[in-house]
This record gives structure tokens, sequence and C-alpha cells, in this order.
């Protein structure tokens, strides 16, 4: 009887409704921990998988010996290659394509290759404009591998007592 | 003509419009809107007579309420007005016979000098239409008027009375109930003491 | 203006109305923009997040104030499409059938003693002829968009409408009983001397029945079934986009400012001070507006979406169980010497 009559107190008071108002009140004045994206970043992992790269060695000499490990392991089939041999008698990639639209960023290829050709860079915000643009061919993973080779190198390091 | 005239004749030219499509139109949704309009255009004209509480009050009830569910209802039913059209013209005789009827009842009510177009005379302005209204209706005519509230009630009683069936095992939901359910009835807290799996002998097999 | 009334001679009444009418009516429209931006900004806040803050004028970002604008020209850019197997007229009638009512309410919504444009004996009446009209956008809408989401979002809301309207008249129905009028702008003047004669205090159940059934009635959260989200994808208005959808989304929002200029008219005093001897004037009315308008953004940041069957519950054996009750209270006080604690 008692309880009854507490809960339509509770009921007609709204207390409980009350209760929740007051929780969203105090959190209006909650200070906000929104990152405001394009000028701020949430730190990152020197292991973040984003966007290929392909490496070269300091002399400029491309590390893909073609080995076709990376290929195998994918497990989206987002990776193409096909090799020949060069003039100097190696064997190298005439073909090192990476579909971004199946790639799933699981970094088994990092993992897979031997000389640490095909790599995983920071980046996470690239675009393009139509599917194609998504397709990455042998020069634009090469392209962004010179373009962020310091930034890679420094991530390898951090990473390198650990492998 | 004044322009209240002027308001008068495109009120009572939509009005007499939209009556018209009430009866002509091919799809039962089209003629109830258009049932709507002819409502919300009667209660213009009605202002027009100074009668503004019962001009608000149609649109209140008839336009606001009554058409809705008249609406509500006439959206989920698939009515092929075809089908019911088929005995329009066999009808067509004694329908004009009744409609015949009706505006001669009309003309002889109404008849003569007093169809005019003649505004009622001015009342001063803070004549309060709502008023004499309620004071009417509270005095004068309170027994009519309750009488009317009770048959309403009886009306009201009566709907529900037929169309309720009690039937046993409905899987219906009692709203009060459940919002009155408390974790208290839910939940039993259970004081567990933290348990370790024993740890099996290791058996050296070599 | 006397020059101005002696060139255009008999024309001038009917310009003067119009004038007046744009007076209301455009700052309305800024209103619902902002309050847009209001709602983003602050359930924003309450979710410990910024809200928009991007968009800004001249390259300044000024807080996002930019954002309603922004809006705006999007939805005035983007196509109208029509679904196949529409009701072309009424699918295209239907937002206007939404928004007229909505800002015709405020012909009679008086800003101050003088300053309503029409001063109409029975505007309580009329408000709430003029606003049970809203429901036929929704049903209109609903119907005529030939899809089965809207249809049903048009059927939930369009019952919630009727039936929340009906406690809504039951609490103005104490209103007209304590003020003993039918005219706002009489039922503020009874208001007066201080912000305990409001009639918040007296109607209080009332009060708080008005103002949850005009949450109901806006079809705002927590009571948002008929655009229930993860059940009938947007309710009435999933097929429309562009300015006829913009023009749904003006009703909503000039229809929550009407609400609120409502309560604050007939429950917290409109333009009267709350201290007597602070002056009366419409910035109260516009405070109070803000106030309930706030509320409203608050309680669809804080409570979750009613089921539709206990919405139903709550609108006619809760609600108008409570105003009947609270309804035969102020009627029995009313014949007792203590009366004028009701008036």
């Amino acid at each position: 009887m008692l309880n009854r009559i507490k809960y339509y107190f509770k009921a007609f008071l709204l207390v409980e409704l009350l209760q929740g108002l007051a929780v969203t009140w105090r959190h209006l004045w909650a200070p906000k921990i929104t990152i405001q994206y394009p000028d701020e970043r949430t730190p990152q992992s020197p292991r973040f998988r984003g966007l290929h790269a392909l490496r070269r060695y300091p002399s400029g000499e491309e590390r893909c010996i073609g080995c076709k490990l990376c290929e195998a392991v994918c497990p989206a089939m987002a990776i193409v290659i096909e090799t020949a041999q060069r003039d100097d008698g190696t064997r190298r990639t005439t073909r090192y394509d990476i579909d971004l639209t199946k790639c799933i960023f699981c970094g088994f290829c990092e993992e897979a290759c031997p000389v640490d050709a095909i790599v995983e860079t920071r980046i996470f915000d690239y675009h393009g404009e139509k599917r194609g643009d998504l397709y990455y061919t042998k020069d634009m993973l090469l392209a962004v591998g010179d373009k962020y080779a310091a930034q890679i190198a420094q991530d390898k390091a951090a990473d390198a007592k650990y492998r | 003509m004044d322009f209240a005239s002027l308001v008068f004749y495109f009120f009572a030219a939509i009005l007499l419009l939209s009556a018209l499509r009430v009866v002509t139109a091919k799809n039962p949704v089209h003629a109830a809107l258009a049932l709507v309009l002819a409502f919300f255009t009667a209660a213009g004209i009605w202002l027009l007579l100074e009668a503004e509480f019962l001009a608000i009050t149609l649109v209140l009830v008839y336009v606001g309420a009554v058409m809705v569910l008249f609406i509500f209802v006439v959206m989920m039913l698939d009515i092929n007005i075809e089908e019911m059209r088929k005995g329009f013209w066999d009808y067509l005789p004694i329908a004009a016979l009744v409609a015949g009827l009706m505006a001669v009842e009309m003309v002889v009510v109404l008849g003569g000098d007093r169809f005019g177009l003649t505004a009622p005379a001015p009342l001063p302005a803070d004549f309060s239409n709502t008023k004499q209204l309620g004071l009417l209706l509270y005095t004068d005519y309170v027994y009519a008027f309750e009488l009317a509230a009770v048959i309403l009630l009886v009306a009201i009683v009566a709907a529900i009375a037929l169309t309720l069936r009690r039937r046993p095992n409905r899987k219906i939901i009692d709203v009060g109930w459940q919002v009155r359910q408390t974790h208290e009835g839910r939940i039993r807290m259970v004081n567990l003491k933290p348990q370790k799996p024993e740890a099996k002998p290791v058996e050296d097999d070599e | 203006m006397e020059t101005m009334q002696q060139l255009l001679g008999p024309a001038w009444m009917p310009t003067w109305i119009v004038i007046k009418i744009v007076v209301i009516v455009l700052p309305l429209l800024i209103a619902v923009a902002y309050l847009t931006y209001a709602e983003r900004k602050i359930i924003g806040w309450m979710q410990v997040r910024m809200g928009p803050n991007r968009v800004g004028f001249f390259g300044y970002r000024l807080w996002g104030l930019g954002q309603p604008i922004a809006d705006a020209v999007k939805l005035m850019t983007k196509e109208i499409m029509l679904p196949t197997g529409a009701n072309k007229t009424l699918f295209l009638t239907a937002p206007v059938l939404a928004i007229a009512p909505a800002m015709a309410a405020w012909a009679v919504v008086p800003f101050n003693d003088r300053m309503v444009l029409a001063n109409v004996d029975a505007s309580l009446l009329y408000i709430m002829a003029i606003t049970s009209m809203g429901v036929y956008g929704v049903v209109v809408a609903g119907w005529a968009s030939n899809s089965k989401y809207a249809l049903l979002g048009a059927l939930r809301s369009a019952a919630q409408i009727v039936s929340y309207e009906i406690a809504m008249g039951f609490a103005l129905v104490g209103v007209l009983m304590s003020a003993q009028s039918l005219n706002l702008v009489e039922i503020v003047q009874h208001q007066a001397g201080g912000f305990w004669q409001w009639y918040w205090l007296p109607l209080f159940p009332l009060f708080i029945v008005y103002l949850i059934a005009g949450v109901a009635e806006t079809n705002r959260a927590p009571f948002d079934v008929a655009e229930g989200e993860s059940e009938i994808v947007a309710g009435f208005h999933v097929d429309y986009s562009g300015m006829a959808f913009a023009v749904f989304f003006l009703a909503e929002y000039a229809n929550m400012i009407l609400v609120a200029a409502l309560v604050a008219i007939m429950f917290l005093g409109g333009w009267l001070s709350p201290l007597p001897f602070l002056p009366d004037s419409m910035v109260w009315l516009f405070a109070k507006m803000s106030f309930v308008l706030f509320c409203f953004l608050w309680f669809r940041a804080t409570f979750p979406r009613y089921r539709y069957d206990q919405i139903m519950r709550l609108g006619w054996k809760v609600f108008i169980p409570v105003t009947l009750v609270w309804i035969l209270v102020v009627g029995a006080f009313m014949q007792t010497p203590l009366g004028y604690l009701f008036h």
C-alpha cells in the first residue's frame, strides 16, 4: 500500500523525468570533448594502418622484389602483381596494383613483406572523385612512399623493437 | 457592390464548387478533402454574418476532428468508385426529386424578402457572440442542452459496448502494469563468493 | 505614415494589414531558422559535443551562425522529387496545408496590450480551430506519397494530434474559466501582479499537461513516433525532398514557436513582468517563449522515445482525467470565498 502511494507520488511529480533532465542540464555545462578534425587531430599509433606506400632503399632502388607474398596473403584479393626480369638480372615487379575499394586495411601485406617494401602509412583522409581514382598503381604507391619516406622510416624505427 | 458582398460571392462560389466536387470527385479522398474545403468556406460565410463562435466551432469540430477521422477511414479503404457509380443514372430521378423537395422547403422557410443578402443589424463592437450563446444555452435551453449531452454520451457508450469483444487469451499489453515495474521486481542481487576452478594435477607423461 | 495613408486612399487598410503580416511572419521565419540552429547547438552541448560551428559570414566562423542560411540554400536548390504513383496535386499541396495554420494562428497572438494583428473576441477558440487544421498537411502528405511508410507515419501522427488536442483543449478550458474570457489579451491582463499571479501556479496540473501535450501536438521528441526513424524511416514526409521538405520542417518549428507563445501567454503571464516594479514589455514574452523552447530542446536531449500505445494511454487515460479533475477543482473553488486564488 505504502509502495503504491509512493509510486503515485513519484509518477505524478515526474521525479524520474526531473532526474533525467538534471543529468542533461549538468552536461550542458560540461567541457566539450570534440576534436575539431581538420584543425586538430587525434594522436595516432606508429602502427596506424592507412594508405599504402611502396618504399625505396636510401640508394633510390625500390625495395619490392616481386615475391608476391602480399598478393597471396591479402584476404580481400586487392593486390595484383606481375613480375619480370630486369636488365641487371634482378626480379622486379612490372605491375603492382592495390584496389583500395577492396582493401580492408588488415595490414597482412605489411607483415608478410620480407623486405619492408609495402607499408601502410598514417594517411587516412585521402579521397577519389570517382571509383577508379582509388585504384592505386605502382607509380602512385611509389610516389606516396617517396613523399612520406621520412615519416614511414620514423614509424618503422619506433616499431622496430617489437618486431 | 461593397466589399462584404464581394467576399460573400467569392466564398459562396468556392463553397458551391467544392460541394459539387464532393459528389463528382472520382477519388473518395478527394471528395472528403473537398468536403473539408466546403466546411471551411461555410465557416467563412458564417463569419461574415458575425456568427464567429459558430464559425470557429464548425472549423474546430468538423474540420479539426470529424473530417480527420473521416479521411482516416477513407484513406485506408480501397473503394472502387466506378463500381459504386454504376447505378448513378437509375437513381437520378428519385435523387432529383429529393433535391427539388429540399430546395422548395428552403425557399418556403427562407423565401421572399428574407432571401436577400441583407446583413444583420450591426451590433456594438463589444458584443460577445460567445457570451450570449453561453447565456442562452445554460439558462433558457439548459434542459435541452443537457439532454443532448446525455444522448451523445449514450451514443458513445453504446458504440463502445457494441464493438467491444471480450476475448480470453488476448496478448494485449497492460501499459500501466508495464510502466509500474521497477528493478526490484526484476533483478535479484546475489552475493556470490569469488570462485576459482580447481587446479588440475599436472600429469607427467614422460 | 500619414502621407502614405493619403496616397493610397481606400487601399491603405489592406496594405497596412499586409505590412503587419510581413512584420510578424518574417521574424517568425528567421526565428524558425535560428531555432534549428539553437536545437543543434543545445542538444550538442548536452551530449558533450559542440554542434555546428563552421559556417559563418564573411570568412569568420562566428560559432556557426551561418548554418541555418546554408541549410536553407541547400534545400532550396535541391530537386523536389515526385514518387511514382503519387498524387501530384495533393503531394504538392500538403506542405502548404501544414504551414498555413502554423502561420495563420499568429494573427491573434498578442505581443503586448496593443500589438496584436486581430484582437478578436474568441481568439482562444480561433487558435484551437486553426491549430487543429495542421493535421491535414500530415494526413494528406502521407496519403499522397503513395508509400506505406508515409501512410503509417501519417496515421500515427494524425491519431496522436487528434488525441492530444482534447487534453490541450481541456487545459485551455481551465484557463478560460480563470480568466473568464476567450480573448488572449484579456487572459494576459487577468494575470497581472507578479509571477505568483500567473496561471501556472493555480493551474499547475493544467500547465504541465498543456506543456507536455504541446510537445506531443508538435510531434516532437519524446513523442515523435510519427517519424520514428528506426521503424518508419521519417514518417509522413519520407518522400519529400528539397523545398517541399523544408516547408514541412518550417511548419514543425513554427508550430513549436506557436506553442511556446501560447504557453507563455496563457500560463506565464505573456508580456507581464515577473515582478510588479519592473516594466511590462514584449521582451518578457520573448524571454518566456525562449524558456519554453529551451525546454522543448531539453526534453528532446533527455527522454527516449515513447512507445505508441503508451502515448495513447498517456493522452487518454492520464491527461484527460487529470485536466477534468482540475477543471472540477477550479470550478468548485470559484464558488467558494477562496475563488480569488484562481482569478
